[in-house]
């Protein structure tokens, strides 16, 4: 079985076996970029011994109360603002459950007045994902499970590190917006890259400071969504298209043998390639949730939201429709969203706005240029060079080491261009050279002239041996299609 | 007026807080928290088209401390309090299932 990307009026769409479609929603958790954690002074950092930042608070002992911590509710909003939702007036409630992970038997968390309601993404090729809400709560400890066969299920005792405990999360919720596992793949990078740009957080999927579950169901188009089940576990971007496709098929398999879906959780396996039931949604989901009374509600100030918006860096979206519109494209490209990603946007619209070719221009973006030597390269350099390229001076494969120097040294590229030899070669004496080449390999030019086009290589081979590769292949191939057809 | 809550609603909840209760508990428990809920109803006849809900019964909002990192406790004592520890960490009976 197999699911092919297809697409109508509405937009692409997967298709799933017996004309079933895909609707994914998807919850992503996200750990603000704070020195500490939600309610208490302990250090919010990754990596230290078990249990070394804990207190009262966060361990949950009695009689400690929470605070507030000022900087994960700006961030909040930030993120907030940077997914185009209304912030609006909020209230922390108790989630409550049972779990060692969370030692006070309550997860503190927004219910009915979360801060950030009502968003949007917009999708690098355009498709819109409505946010449902982003609301803060606090992340939980980290369980070991030990002994047995190191399997949940069979383990003899866990240990608890309640370093984790009590970070600021945001938790971001979308509408069942994607169609294709591409588009649940693409949202998730582009969020990475708003939170990022934005500073509230570092967004790193292998540290879990962002993580991903997936509401997934199948219907038939023109009849209401089916079923869903969460999946859970999901810990990179290419497991979460995977896990998608996975389920989606699952889904369909027991629908076409006339079972149905029953809504559930589902953790992935990567290394098995398939999710399995966790537990039953049905049972579990009874969190009787009330407000915290440890907690006043949060009331954001107007103005502080307006100094947000006025402060928030230009997103992924608005620097690649600049850049497209720059480059004379009415939607941005792969080279455009791969520019913006490796940072260098700015550096392409000011070299295209000194008369620089926008083609050329993103290639070498794209390619030859680390963004980490960006500032070497002023944007006059970068536009010399691509006229360098343009005019014929340079070839296309000597920009590209010249543009990697320019960035490596800070250069100009006409003085790289002559330390390194890279001299227009006059096309006169390119001629002469081809037709010594021709003369060189005359079983290969006979085999070209019957029309075997890759017999040309031999030739091409040797002129670019007596040039020292410094001829442009272009024009050679040029040259020698004139005198075939002469 | 029918009974505001059940016996078998007493049952579920006492369930979900982890609490073993004896059919006496349960009947006592029952009766006590319907008297609470009758409370509630009396307070709930009123007419409060008018009046926000409260969440809280303190005027207080925006509360907040600045993002300063404060001293932690240190491991050993917290793990001295703990009733097992091992490598650093609490030791706690085998957990079945995953976090909700
Ligand atoms: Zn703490």
């Amino acid at each position: 079985m197999t699911a092919t990307t297809a697409s109508d009026q509405g937009g692409a769409f997967t298709e799933l076996p017996s004309g079933y479609r895909l609707v994914v929603g998807l919850e992503v958790h996200v750990e603000l970029h704070t020195a500490t954690k939600l309610f208490c002074g302990c250090p919010n950092q990754f990596g230290d011994d078990p249990n070394t930042n804990v207190c009262p608070v966060c361990l949950g002992l009695p009689g400690s109360m929470p605070v507030l911590n000022a900087q994960a509710m700006e961030l909040a909003m930030r993120l907030g603002r940077a997914l185009h939702c209304e912030v609006r007036p909020s209230v922390f409630a108790r989630k409550n459950y049972f779990y060692p992970d969370m030692p006070k038997d309550y997860q503190v968390s927004q219910y009915d007045q979360p801060t950030n309601v009502d968003g949007h993404l917009d999708l690098p090729d355009g498709t819109r994902i409505g946010i449902e809400r982003a609301h803060i709560e606090e992340d939980t400890g980290k369980s070991t499970h030990v002994g047995g066969g190191g399997r949940i299920h069979d383990a003899a005792y866990s240990l608890v590190d309640y370093n984790r405990c009590g970070v600021p999360l945001v938790e971001i919720v979308s509408r069942p917006d994607f169609r294709t596992a591409e588009q649940a793949k693409a949202y998730v990078n582009e969020l990475r890259a708003i939170l990022v740009a934005t500073g509230v957080s570092d967004a790193k999927m292998e540290e879990g400071s962002l993580r991903v579950d997936a509401n997934v169901s199948v219907h038939q188009p023109d009849t209401p969504f089916g079923t869903r089940c969460e999946i859970k576990n999901i810990n990179s971007v290419r497991s979460l298209g995977r896990a998608i496709e996975y389920e989606a098929l699952r889904q369909v398999d027991l629908l076409e043998a006339g079972e149905r879906v029953i809504q559930q959780t589902r953790h992935w396996n990567e290394d098995e390639g398939r999710t399995h039931m966790l537990r039953s949604k049905e049972e579990a989901e009874d969190y009787r949730y009330f407000p915290e009374p440890d907690l006043v509600p949060m009331v954001p100030d107007p103005a502080r939201i307006e100094a947000i918006d006025a402060a928030l860096p230009r997103l992924p979206a608005e620097r690649r429709a600049a850049l497209a519109e720059a480059a004379g494209r009415t939607l941005p490209d792969e080279s455009v969203t791969i520019v913006v990603d490796r940072g260098l946007d700015e550096l392409a619209l000011d070299a295209v706005a000194a008369g620089a070719d926008a083609d050329r221009t993103l290639t070498h973006l794209q390619h030859d240029l680390d963004p980490d030597h960006a500032a070497n390269v002023p944007a006059a350099h970068l536009a010399q060079l691509v006229e360098l390229e343009t005019s014929g001076a340079l070839t296309a494969s000597q920009a590209k080491q010249v543009v990697a120097e320019m960035g490596e040294t800070g250069k100009a590229p006409e003085a790289i261009a002559a330390e390194r030899g890279f001299e227009a070669m006059d096309t006169s004496e390119l001629e002469g050279i081809v037709d010594e080449a021709i003369a060189a390999n005359g079983e290969a030019w006979e085999k070209y002239c019957a029309g075997e086009q890759k017999a040309q290589g031999a030739i091409v081979g040797h002129v670019m041996k007596a040039t020292r590769g410094q001829a442009d292949g272009k024009l050679v191939s040029q040259l020698l299609e004139q005198r075939r057809s002469a | 007026m029918t009974a505001p809550i059940s016996r078998d609603d007493v049952a579920h909840v006492a369930r979900l807080a982890r609490l073993t209760l004896t059919d006496d508990e349960l009947d006592t428990f029952t009766s006590q928290l319907a008297s609470i809920l009758d409370h509630a109803a009396d307070v709930e006849a009123l007419d409060l088209d008018d009046v926000a809900p409260t969440s809280h019964p303190y005027p207080l909002e925006n509360v907040v401390r600045p993002d300063e990192v404060r001293p932690c406790l240190d491991r050993d004592e917290v793990l001295a309090e703990a009733p097992s520890a091992e490598d650093g960490m609490f030791r706690v009976p085998p957990v079945l299932g995953e976090a909700p």
